[in-house]
């Protein structure tokens, strides 16, 4: 194997160097920025994420697959598109989260700033992986990241809560990936992905041993995706950290763990699409149930939105499941691109309904009650707009865009005709039903119910003009939602070509 | 852009400038903006019909660019007999919904008169719509203007009320949703309907297509038993979102028979008529007696609306041209008949807060104009030869005697019980002496009122004098629609 730095390999790992580099470098010059909302750190983190924004982008576009570092990271348009979003993803959320931040003294330094970029790079670094140890080490990077953030407000008890529990549970998740990659490493004697993937289909490996450490893949992984039954800690985790972290672990992180879904289960490991296929519509399904019935319950809305990631992920895992076909790979890349335009759909949703309650907590007001929203429309009709738009899409409603994810994902179930899968289809539409009614409620609270208070609703430009781009494009996507699926099927089709 | 794209837009772009830009205190200017881009959506289709041939059943307007690649989706958009007379009357009753919140809306009256807007143009997109999947989009969007209208500016009950109507529907689209995807999977990868309606399909996979459709369909017209959602909506919502609810949205389940189960999966159809037509009379005889008992007066008419398109889906059902053709020309009837009589109650509600039979007695002691257009109202909702409201049950009476006489003896009962609610309530609330000082505080409708029902009038009288323009426009694709019918896709 050949691991000399050659130029290609700079090339390939270029978004995370810049990363990496302007993450030290912000975090030193942050020690000598005074104000109050930390403008010189933030616009540096934002221009950072900018660039390699930029940079993804502009490899994206050219579509090319190319490997660096012997095999160990992989450039394809599936991951630069992905990691093109999660950069937006997480510029949104600095946007909606820095005056939230301040006002809760969270800003004293600028750890908020470095520790996004740390998460960030952690994302990258997961997407670009193409081999288990370094996925594993760009995951552990962005979770020790989450960690911290979720504690960043030391002194605030349910914080401190969620971050202690937060860690116990995602350690031993980070567990289960490791043994189960061990046990693959194993089995097949590589740790690099598409060595693995030859040795599976080799057919000379034990099927016991690599269902074994599937099994463990498949559970951190669960994890990770906040897919029942190891949904324990998302709702403990979104209601007790700050918001505007909340929407930190919510948004971003959740494209890279489809990332390494499709990495370890889909190129490494697609000759056990039967055994894995199998425990993703299990998880599927008790996710759509799990989350949709308890989310009806919830009255805190953060709770709630938790419950719902918790279903939402259900209809993700449902597209996973629904590639292979009987050992037929006709299915598979409609079924995956309806899962990333899911995932990615999911996340700008996430973006705008979080970014309300940012901006409806004032000081020392969290805003995170259901009631809490009483009556905004009288009080804010745009920002109102932004949050029923946003809830009628992820109820699927359409023209909005969360309706075309669940028909993409419904039609990949259904393509397969299989009696299960339609089967699993009807039952999936019937819990979204479910779904629609707590969603639902949060438009009724806020068209329907009287407002508490009659002050009026502030925010800065910039999280205004953010807030409402963000609205807009919901709304928007779901008129015209055909370059958004084109580009998912594209990216989709040329990573997974042989 | 083409005529049926002008249709759908011009209300929404004026409804989606009334949202971003109106402001409660400047309440005039809204509503006369209001007014304009409702009349504006009228005018443009005028030249639909002027420019309508009548003499074929091919789908005329037709626009289609792709709009989704990756499902081969396509914005395709046409009319034909059947669908084109529902787009002006759509553009229709929003004007006179626009004119009737005049007074009655006084808070967040951009949001009112922007979802009414925008609702009328997704209902014509609805009707326009040549693809399944634009359908569904249109279909579904629906809901949610309507949803804010009831919850925002409806009666007490008004988040029950909100909720029932967007779980119900919902419900039943979602069904419809999965048998849209199984076709596109069917036919290869095409949403267009009129391949589906080519598209060969086995006895069990039409039965199920058939009644995923009915799910919908009949949730939405709505029939017996599934329609227990409409009393409680009607009840609570504003005057407008009743009157458009009973005059437009009710159709679309309606219209959904007609351009999707039935031409799709034609031998199911045929195999599952005697349960269509047995909901249909059980809801035109039973519902009937229960309108008879209302206290309410809202009620009395929700009731009485699911008894009428109970005459709908008999005259779809029984597979012949009086029948078919009765059942739309009855659509259109009952739109301009039950807007009407949604729009009186309003006229009595905004003076008096009550809708109970009750509380009324002899207004046309203090209000004789209203009372000659509430009779009027109530005469075409009866039946009365000359109004819109004979014409089509007459067609649909005489399509059933033709099917089978004791089918029509039963349809024609109805009629009796339609004449007993309707004018039972008129005389109660209409005539005798004054009841109370309400009744005798009332002062008659004004111009702008006289303005509203006075067209309303005009359009009923017009639609029972002479039909034929109505039916003229419905004869080639009502034929064509039977021919295609008959042949067994098996």
């Amino acid at each position: 194997m050949n691991t000399s730095i050659d130029k290609l390999s700079l090339i390939v790992a270029s978004p995370e160097i810049v990363l990496l580099v302007m993450a030290c470098v912000i975090a030193l010059v942050d020690l000598g920025v005074k104000t109050r909302l930390r403008t010189l750190t933030y616009v540096l983190s934002m221009a950072t994420m900018a660039v390699v924004a930029w940079i993804t982008a502009d490899a994206a576009l050219r579509g090319e697959t190319h490997y660096g570092f012997g095999g160990m990271v992989v450039s394809d348009p599936l991951g630069n598109w992905l990691k093109f979003f999660a950069s937006i993803a997480t510029m949104v959320t600095l946007v909606y989260g820095r005056p939230y931040a301040a006002d809760r003294d969270m800003l004293r330094g600028g750890e908020m700033f470095t520790l996004s970029l740390f998460s960030l790079l952690g994302i990258f670094i997961m997407i670009s992986g193409s081999n288990f140890l370094v996925i594993y080490l760009g995951l552990e990077l962005l979770t020790l990241c989450s960690y911290a953030l979720v504690a960043l407000r030391r002194d605030h008890a349910s914080a401190t809560e969620a971050a202690m529990k937060y860690f116990v549970l995602g350690a031993m998740a980070s567990g289960f990936l490791l043994y189960g990659i061990s046990m693959l490493y194993g089995a097949t004697g590589s740790l690099d992905i598409n060595q693995v993937f030859k040795a599976i289909s080799s057919g000379r490996i034990n099927h016991q041993v690599l269902v074994f450490g599937l099994v463990f893949i498949v559970s951190g992984l669960a994890f990770k995706l906040g897919a029942a039954p190891f949904h324990m800690w998302i709702p403990d985790v979104y209601q007790g950290a700050p918001t505007a972290v909340t929407l930190m672990i919510g948004a971003a992180p959740e494209l890279a763990a489809f990332a390494i879904a499709i990495r370890l289960l889909v190129e490494g490991m697609i000759p056990l699409a039967i055994d894995w296929q199998q425990m993703l519509m299990l998880l599927a399904i008790a996710s759509l149930l799990v989350g949709n019935l308890a989310a009806i319950a919830q009255t805190n809305l953060k709770r709630m939105l938790a419950y719902s990631t918790i279903a939402q992920m259900g209809f993700v895992l449902l597209g996973l499941a629904a590639g292979v076909v009987n050992g037929n790979t006709n299915n598979a890349q409609f079924a995956y691109s309806a899962s990333m335009f899911y995932i990615i759909t999911y996340v700008l949703t996430t973006l705008g309904s979080f970014g309300v309650i940012l901006l409806l907590a004032r000081e020392g007001f969290e805003s995170e009650e259901i009631a809490d929203l009483a009556g905004l429309n009288q009080r804010s009709p745009l920002f109102a707009g932004v949050m029923a738009v946003c809830m009628f899409s992820l109820a699927g409603i359409p023209p909005l865009v969360g309706f075309y994810a669940k028909l993409a994902v419904l039609q990949a179930l259904i393509a397969s005709g299989q009696a299960l899968y339609i089967g699993v289809a009807i039952f999936a539409v019937m819990m979204s039903l479910v779904g629609a009614f707590y969603y639902l409620r949060v438009v009724k609270v806020m068209y329907f119910d009287s407002p508490i208070t009659v002050t009026t609703v502030s925010a800065p430009m910039d999280v205004r003009a953010v807030l409402s781009v963000n609205g807009a494009l919901v709304l928007v996507l779901g008129l015209v939602p055909g370059g958004l699926m084109a580009l998912c099927a594209d990216a989709v089709v040329k990573t997974l070509a042989p | 852009m083409g005529l049926l794209s002008l249709a759908i837009w011009t209300p929404i772009a004026f409804g989606a400038v009334l949202l971003a830009l109106g402001r409660d205190d400047q309440a005039r200017v809204v509503r006369w903006f209001a007014l304009i881009g409702a009349v504006v959506s009228l005018l443009v289709t005028f030249p639909l019909y002027t420019g309508f041939k009548t003499g074929t059943s091919a789908m005329q307007f037709v626009e289609k660019a792709p709009w989704i690649d990756r499902f081969n989706v396509f914005y395709h958009l046409g009319v034909d007999g059947i669908s084109f007379w529902f787009v002006p009357l759509t553009a229709f009753i929003t004007v006179i919904v626009v004119i009737s919140a005049w007074e009655a809306i006084t808070e967040r009256v951009n949001q009112y008169m922007g979802a009414f807007l925008i609702l009328s143009g997704l209902m014509i997109g609805v009707f326009c719509a040549m693809d399944g999947m634009l359908f569904y989009v249109f279909f579904e969007a629906t809901l949610i203007p309507m949803y804010l209208i009831i919850g925002i500016w409806g009666g007490p009950r008004k988040i029950y009320a909100a909720f029932k109507f967007f779980l119900y529907t919902l419900l039943g689209s979602l069904l419809m949703l999965i048998a849209l995807i199984f076709l596109y999977t069917k036919s290869g990868g095409s949403f267009d309907i009129l391949t589906w309606h080519k598209l060969p399909l086995d006895a069990r996979t039409q039965t199920l297509l058939f009644f995923a459709f009915f799910a919908a369909f009949a949730v939405k017209v709505p029939m017996w038993p599934v329609h227990t959602w409409l009393p409680d909506v009607h009840v609570e919502a504003p005057t407008g979102g009743s009157a458009v609810l009973a005059a437009i949205m009710l159709k679309l389940g309606a219209y959904g028979f007609l351009r999707f189960s039935m031409p799709i999966a034609p031998d199911a159809s045929h195999e599952w008529a005697w349960f269509m037509i047995a909901l249909s009379v059980v809801a035109v005889i039973y519902v009937g007696l229960v309108a008879m008992v209302q206290q309410d007066m809202k009620k009395l008419v929700a009731y009485s609306s699911v008894a009428h398109m109970g005459f709908v889906t008999l005259g779809f059902f029984i597979f012949n041209d009086l029948g078919v053709a009765g059942g739309l020309v009855q659509m259109i009837a009952h739109g301009f008949v039950s807007g009407a009589m949604f729009l009186c109650i309003g006229v009595l509600y905004d003076r008096v807060h009550s809708r109970e039979i009750a509380s009324y007695g002899g207004v046309v002691n203090t209000m004789p104009n209203f009372t000659a257009f509430a009779l009027l109202f109530a005469m075409a909702n009866c039946g009365l030869p000359a109004t819109a409201g004979f014409v089509g049950e007459w067609m649909v009476i005489l399509g059933a005697v033709k099917a089978n006489f004791w089918l029509g003896l039963a349809a024609a009962t109805a009629l009796i019980f339609g004449a007993a609610y309707t004018l039972w309530m008129f005389k109660r609330v209409y005539l005798g002496p004054v009841a109370n000082d309400d009744v005798k505080a009332l002062t008659d409708i004004n111009s702008r009122e006289f303005l509203m029902l006075g067209l309303l009038a005009a359009a009923v009288l017009y639609m029972g004098i002479y039909p034929k323009p109505f039916t003229d426009v419905m004869n080639a694709s009502v034929a064509d629609f039977l021919k295609h019918v008959a042949v067994s896709k098996l």
